[in-house]
C-alpha cells in the first residue's frame, strides 16, 4: 500500500514537471510582460524595461528554454520568482493560497455529498415527480456557464435581501470588513459570505454527481446482493444503505479528479464575482497584466490540486472497493 | 431420513409453502407493449420437511417463482396472487414484517453466488448480518462472526477461518455456493429455497454443494423448494417434482412417478432429451422454442410444440388436474410396492397434469413422442496406417499472472486424433483444457513438448504454410451469441472463413445454401441476422461456419453448454451426424459434461491439473475407469434416474503439507492412495507415474476392471424409497 502511494507520488512529481513546462510555454508565448511594461506613461526607454524584464526573469531576448530551466532551478529551491510589480510571487502565494483552499475544500465535499444524496434520491424515485424534476434541473444547471450562474446567485440573493429589508446574504469578500463580535459571530459572517460562491462552485458538482450516482445507484438496485440482503431480512432501505451505497460510491471515485478540474474552474469566476481575494482572481488579474510568473504559479497550484485529488479518490478507491487491492 | 420428513402432511398444520394464483408481471412501468406476464398462475405446494424439485428450460419463470417464494421480486416487477408461509399470507404484507420472515422462516440460495455477495464485505460478515438482523438480543459483531465460522464448517467448508474473513471474490464458485449455503440455515428456517444451487459448476464440486445442501437441510429439518435444469440433480434429490414451461406448472407428480411415466408430453420430451453418462442412447428432439414471456396465446402454451395436440389444445388452456393412474403392467412390481409403501405412510401420491390428454402419446414410451435423433451407430474406426489428424505428446504451457509469475496451466498432455475419429478431452475448470485447445489452435511451437497437426509439426510452420493449414483446421466456441459478429447477416458471417481462402465469389454463394442445410436451416437465413436466431440455432450457425471450408480437423469449445436440454440434444444429434459422416472432420471436443461426451466421442482423454491422466475408448472409460481421479469424476454425475439413487461421490479434501512437485501430481486428492501400505505410497511419492500406463491410466496402481464406486463420502445420502 505505501509503496503503492510512493509509486503514485513520484509519478505525480514527472507530470507536475510536464505540467510546469507546458504552462511555462503556453504563458511565455500568449502573454507580453513588455507590453505591460512599455504601456505606461510616460512611455520608459526601451533599456528600461530590458532591464526591468531581465530582473524578472522574463526578458524575451532570452531563449524560452534558458529562461524555463532557470525558473524552475529557483522554483525547485522553493522561490517561485517576482511578480510584474516585484513583490515576491511566494508571499502573494501564502496570502491567496487559504482563500482558495477554504472555498475549493468546501465546494468539493458540499458538492460530491449533495450529488451523491441527490443520485440516490433519484435512482428510488426513478421515473416519479422527484426524479424528473432532479432531472431537469441537474440538466438547466449544466448548460448554464458558470458566470452566468454566479451572476444569477448574486441577483437573486440581491432580491431576497431586498425583499426582507436587510441584508441576510452578504456575498461581497470572505468577510464583512471591520466586523466585530466574539469568535462565533465572526465565524457566522463568514460562513454567510461563504454560501453563494460555494454555491456557484458546488452546484455543477451537484448536477454532474447526481446523474453519475443515479446510473450507479440503479445498477446497484438492479445487482443480485440487494436481493440476497433482502432475503436475509433487511428492509429495502436498509439494504440499499448497507449493501447498496458503498458499492455505488466506487464508480464515482474515478468522476472525482475530473470532477474536480470542473470546479477549480468554476472557483476561478466564483472569486472574481464574489470578490475573493484567492488564486482564481489572481490568475485573472495576472493573466491580464501579462504576469508570466504569477500565471505559472497559479497553473502550478491547479496542477498539484489535481494531482492530490487523483491520489485522493485512487485511495479512496482502495478504502471502498476491496476488489482492487488486489 | 430428513429430520422432517417424518412430520405428517396433518390438517392442523399449514403447509410449508403455499403458492396459489401466483402471477409475476416483469417490465412494469415501461412502455405498456413491455409488459409481460413472466408467471402465469403458479399453483405450488411444499410440504414441511419435504424436498420439491421445480424444474424447467432458461425462461420458464423458474427463479421469479423462488424469489416470490419469500415475496421478493427483481426490479420492476409486480407480484399477484398468494403465497402463504406456515399459513402467513405474504402477498401484501408490511416491508417490515415480511423482512422478519424472511431469513428467519424463509431462506433462499440464490444462482449466482458471484453477484449475490455484496462484493465489498467480508464473507463472516455477511452471515453473521444474518444472525443480527433477526436474533435478539443482538449477537454482538465478534459473536456474530464467530458463529459464522461454525457455520461455514458445518457447511464443509475447509479452513472456515480464512474463508470467513475473506472478500467474496477471493473465494472459488463452490466456496462461494457453500458460504451461500451457510448464510441460508444461520436461521434454522422451516424453507430454504435453492435457486440453481449447482448451476455452472464441475460435478465433483457440485457433489460438495448438495452434500452440504443435504446436511444443512438434515440439521435444520427444513423444506427444500430445489429450482434447477438439471434433471439428474433433482433425480437425486427430490422426493416429489414440479416441472414448468413457459410461466406455468405443467405436471406435478413424486419423483419416481414423473421420471418413470410423465404424462404431459412436455415432461415427455424433456426426459428423453437428457443425455445420460450412463449409456449413448437416441436423443429426442422437441422441435419449437418455448414462448418468450407474454408471447404464449390462448390454448395450452405447449400446443405448437407438442407433436399430440388436438385442435381443442390451441383454445383451451388445462388446467392443472390430477391424472388417472393406468393399470400397471405386470413388469412392474417395483413400482407396486413402492406405490403401497406410500400409501401405508399416509403420503398422497397425487400426479398433477395440465393437460387435455395426459399419456395421449403413452404406448411407445415417452421418446416416442417425439422424433427421434440417430442412434449412436458403430462409428467408422481410424483407418490403420493414415497419419493422425491431430498428435500433441508432452505439451506444457504457462500463463503470465498479474503478479509476474508463471501459472502452469498445462504441465503434461498426450493425445491423438486419427483421421475421423471424434475425441473429447474433459476435466474440471482449471485442468487446463482450454489452454490445450489455445495452443492447438495458435498453430506456433509450443513452450515444451510438439504438436502435430494433420501431419504438421507446428513448431516447423512458416507464416504462409500456417495459413494453408489454418484453412483445415476450424474452431467452435462455447456461447454462440458471442462468436457471431450481431452487425453481420448470416450469408456473410458463413462467406468470410472462404474468403480468407480465397474461394471464388460464385463457389461462395453455391455453398451457402449447402451449408444451411447441413446444419438443417433455411436457405432464408443467410439474409438475416444472429439475434433473429434462438441459442441452438445460433450454434448451428456458429457450426455452420466452421464446416463452410471443409475442414479436416474440427476443434470444439463445450459446443453445447450454453444451451438447454432440448435445444442440446438437436445439437448432439447434428454433431453426432457430421463427425460419424465418411468424410467427415476429425473431431477434438473440449467438455466438462459427461452425459454429452458419452453421446458424440469415440474415445475421451481425462485431463486433471494440467495432466491428462487416462484415455481410451468411450465405452470402456465412462463405465469402467481405471483412474481414481476419472472413477470420482463419473461417480459424481448425478443420474436422471431417482429410482436408482446413490450416492454421488464428493472427492476428498486435499491432504494438506503434501508436496506435488515429485510424484504424483493427483497424490493429494487420491482416495486410493491413503488407503494403501506405506511402502507403496512411496513409489506415489516419488515416482511420477508414466504418462500412460498399460491401461491407459497414468496411475501406479490403477482400479481393477470393474465398477467399484470410489472412495469418499457420499455427497447427498440417498433416500431410496422415501418419500
Amino acid at each position: 500500500m505505501a509503496g503503492r502511494v510512493l509509486r503514485r507520488l513520484a509519478r505525480s512529481l514527472l507530470l507536475l514537471l510536464a505540467s510546469a513546462l507546458v504552462s511555462y510555454a503556453v504563458a511565455t508565448a500568449a502573454l507580453s510582460p513588455r507590453a505591460y511594461f512599455e504601456d505606461r506613461t510616460p512611455r520608459p526607454p526601451t533599456v528600461a524595461v530590458d532591464h526591468e524584464l531581465a530582473a524578472l526573469g522574463l526578458d524575451d531576448r532570452t531563449p524560452v528554454a534558458e529562461r524555463f530551466t532557470h525558473w524552475a532551478w529557483r522554483a525547485a529551491h522553493g522561490d517561485l520568482g517576482r511578480t510584474l510589480d516585484g513583490e515576491s510571487v511566494n508571499a502573494e502565494f501564502g496570502r491567496r493560497i487559504g482563500v482558495s483552499a477554504r472555498l475549493l475544500l468546501v465546494g468539493t465535499v458540499v458538492g460530491t455529498g449533495l450529488g451523491v444524496l441527490a443520485g440516490v434520491w433519484a435512482a428510488v424515485r426513478k421515473d416519479r415527480v422527484p426524479d424528473r424534476a432532479m432531472t431537469l434541473l441537474s440538466f438547466l444547471i449544466l448548460s448554464l456557464p458558470t458566470f452566468v450562474l454566479a451572476l444569477l446567485l448574486k441577483d437573486g440573493a440581491l432580491c431576497f435581501n431586498n425583499s426582507v429589508g436587510h441584508t441576510v446574504i452578504r456575498y461581497t469578500g470572505e468577510s464583512t470588513p471591520g466586523a466585530t463580535g466574539g469568535l462565533l459571530s465572526r465565524l457566522g459572517d463568514r460562513a454567510v459570505h461563504l454560501t453563494l460562491p460555494t454555491a456557484t462552485v458546488a452546484l455543477g458538482l451537484v448536477a454532474a454527481y447526481s446523474r453519475y450516482q443515479r446510473a450507479a445507484t440503479l445498477d446497484v438496485l438492479a445487482a443480485g446482493h440487494l436481493l440476497t440482503a433482502q432475503a436475509k431480512g433487511l428492509t429495502p432501505g436498509r439494504a440499499l444503505l448497507r449493501h447498496g451505497l458503498r458499492v455505488s460510491l466506487v464508480p464515482l471515485t474515478a468522476f472525482l479528479s475530473f470532477g474536480f478540474l470542473t470546479l477549480f474552474t468554476g472557483s476561478v469566476f466564483a472569486e472574481q464575482i464574489f470578490g475573493w481575494p484567492g488564486m482564481g482572481s489572481w490568475f485573472l488579474e495576472a493573466a491580464q497584466r501579462g504576469d508570466v510568473n504569477s500565471v505559472v504559479a497559479v497553473t502550478l497550484f491547479a496542477a498539484v490540486t489535481v494531482l492530490l485529488a487523483g491520489l485522493l479518490s485512487d485511495l479512496l478507491l482502495f478504502a471502498l472497493d476491496p476488489r482492487v487491492r488486489g | 431420513m430428513g429430520g422432517g420428513t417424518e412430520v405428517s402432511d396433518g390438517t392442523d398444520q399449514a403447509p410449508a409453502l403455499d403458492i396459489r394464483g401466483l402471477r409475476v408481471v416483469v417490465g412494469a412501468g415501461r412502455a405498456e407493449g413491455e409488459e409481460a406476464e413472466a408467471v402465469r398462475g403458479v399453483d405450488l405446494t411444499l410440504r414441511r420437511g419435504e424436498v420439491l424439485g421445480l424444474v424447467g428450460e432458461s425462461g420458464a419463470g423458474k427463479t421469479l417463482t423462488a424469489l416470490a417464494a419469500l415475496g421478493l421480486t427483481p426490479p420492476g416487477a409486480r407480484l399477484r396472487g398468494s403465497v402463504r408461509l406456515l399459513g402467513t399470507e405474504l402477498v401484501g404484507l408490511p416491508a417490515r414484517e415480511l423482512a422478519r420472515l424472511r431469513g428467519d422462516r424463509i431462506a433462499m440460495v440464490f444462482q449466482d453466488p458471484s453477484a449475490a455477495f455484496t462484493p465489498v464485505h467480508r464473507i463472516g460478515d455477511q452471515i453473521g448480518e444474518a444472525l443480527r438482523v433477526h436474533e435478539r438480543p443482538r449477537p454482538s459483531r465478534r459473536a456474530a462472526r464467530a458463529r459464522a465460522i461454525t457455520l461455514l464448517s458445518d457447511t464443509g467448508v475447509p479452513e472456515p477461518e480464512r474463508v470467513a474473513l475473506s472478500f467474496p471474490h477471493q473465494l472459488s464458485g463452490g466456496l462461494r455456493r457453500r458460504a451461500m449455503i451457510a448464510m441460508a440455515v444461520a436461521n434454522r428456517p422451516d424453507v430454504i429455497v435453492a435457486d440453481e444451487p449447482t448451476s455452472s459448476l464441475d460435478v465433483t464440486v457440485q457433489a460438495r454443494v448438495l452434500a452440504a445442501l443435504g446436511d444443512a437441510r438434515e440439521t435444520t429439518g427444513a423444506a427444500l423448494l430445489l429450482v434447477s435444469h438439471d434433471l439428474g440433480v433433482v433425480a437425486q434429490t427430490a422426493d416429489r417434482v414440479a416441472v414448468m414451461y413457459a410461466g406455468r406448472i405443467v405436471e406435478t407428480a413424486p419423483a419416481r412417478e414423473l421420471f418413470a411415466r410423465p404424462r404431459m408430453p412436455y415432461t415427455a420430451g424433456l426426459l428423453s432429451a437428457a443425455p445420460r453418462v450412463d449409456a449413448a442412447h437416441a436423443l429426442s428432439r422437441v422441435p419449437g422454442t418455448q414462448p418468450a414471456p407474454g408471447k404464449a396465446g390462448t390454448g395450452c402454451a405447449f400446443a405448437p410444440r407438442c407433436p399430440v395436440s388436438r385442435p381443442e389444445c390451441r383454445v383451451t388452456d388445462p388446467a392443472l388436474a390430477a391424472v388417472t393412474q393406468p393399470e400397471r403392467g405386470p413388469g412392474r412390481p417395483a413400482a407396486r410396492a413402492a406405490e403401497r409403501a406410500r400409501a401405508a405412510a399416509g403420503a398422497s401420491a397425487e400426479h398433477l397434469a395440465a393437460c387435455l390428454y395426459p399419456g395421449a402419446g403413452e404406448g411407445a414410451g415417452g421418446g416416442g413422442l417425439f422424433p427421434v435423433g440417430p442412434p449412436p451407430a458403430a462409428r467408422p474406426r481410424a483407418t490403420a496406417g493414415a497419419a493422425p489428424a491431430l498428435r500433441v505428446t508432452g505439451l506444457a504451457a504457462t500463463h503470465r499472472t498479474r503478479r509476474g509469475g508463471r501459472l502452469r496451466a498445462v504441465r503434461h498432455v498426450d493425445l491423438t486424433v486419427a483421421a475421423g475419429e471424434t475425441v473429447a478431452l474433459v476435466g474440471e475448470s482449471g485442468a487446463g483444457k482450454s489452454t490445450t485447445l489455445d495452443r492447438i489452435i495458435a498453430l506456433t511451437a509450443p513452450e515444451a513438448g510438439r504438436i502435430e497437426v494433420l501431419g504438421r509439426d507446428t513448431a516447423k510452420l512458416t507464416r504462409a504454410e500456417a495459413h494453408r493449414l489454418r484453412g483445415r483446421v476450424q474452431i467452435v466456441l462455447q456461447d454462440p451469441a458471442t462468436t457471431l459478429d450481431p452487425r453481420m447477416k448470416i450469408g456473410a458471417i458463413l462467406a468470410e472463413p472462404l474468403q480468407a481462402q480465397r474461394v471464388p465469389r460464385a463457389e461462395i454463394a453455391a455453398r451457402t445454401p449447402e451449408l444451411l442445410a447441413e446444419v438443417e436451416l433455411g436457405g432464408e437465413a443467410a439474409d438475416r441476422y444472429p439475434h433473429e436466431f434462438s441459442g441452438g440455432q445460433q450454434q448451428r450457425i456458429a457450426l455452420a461456419r466452421a464446416l463452410a471450408v471443409r475442414p479436416e480437423l474440427l476443434l470444439l469449445d463445450e459446443p453445447v453448454s450454453a444451451l438447454d436440454v432440448s435445444v442440446q440434444a438437436g445439437v448432439l444429434d447434428l454433431l453426432r451426424r457430421l463427425t460419424s459422416a465418411p468424410d467427415g472432420p476429425a473431431c477434438l471436443v473440449v467438455s466438462h459434461d459427461l452425459t454429452v461426451v458419452r453421446q458424440i466421442a469415440d474415445r475421451v482423454v481425462v485431463m486433471h491439473g494440467g495432466r491428462t491422466v487416462e484415455s481410451g475408448p468411450t465405452d470402456t472409460l465412462l463405465t469402467r475407469p481405471r483412474h481414481p481421479y476419472t472413477r470420482t469424476l463419473l461417480w459424481s454425475v448425478p443420474r436422471p434416474d431417482p429410482g436408482a439413487r446413490r450416492p454421488l461421490a464428493a472427492p476428498l479434501a486435499p491432504l494438506s503439507g503434501c508436496d506435488t512437485t515429485t510424484g504424483c501430481g493427483f497424490r493429494a486428492q487420491c482416495g486410493a492412495y491413503r488407503e494403501l501400505p506405506s511402502e507403496q505410497k512411496r513409489l506415489c511419492e516419488h515416482e511420477a507415474p508414466g504418462p500412460n500406463g498399460p491401461t491407459g491410466a497414468s496411475c501406479h496402481f490403477p482400479y481393477p476392471d470393474d465398477a467399484t464406486p470410489p472412495p469418499g463420502r457420499p455427497a447427498w445420502r440417498g433416500r431410496p424409497g422415501a418419500h
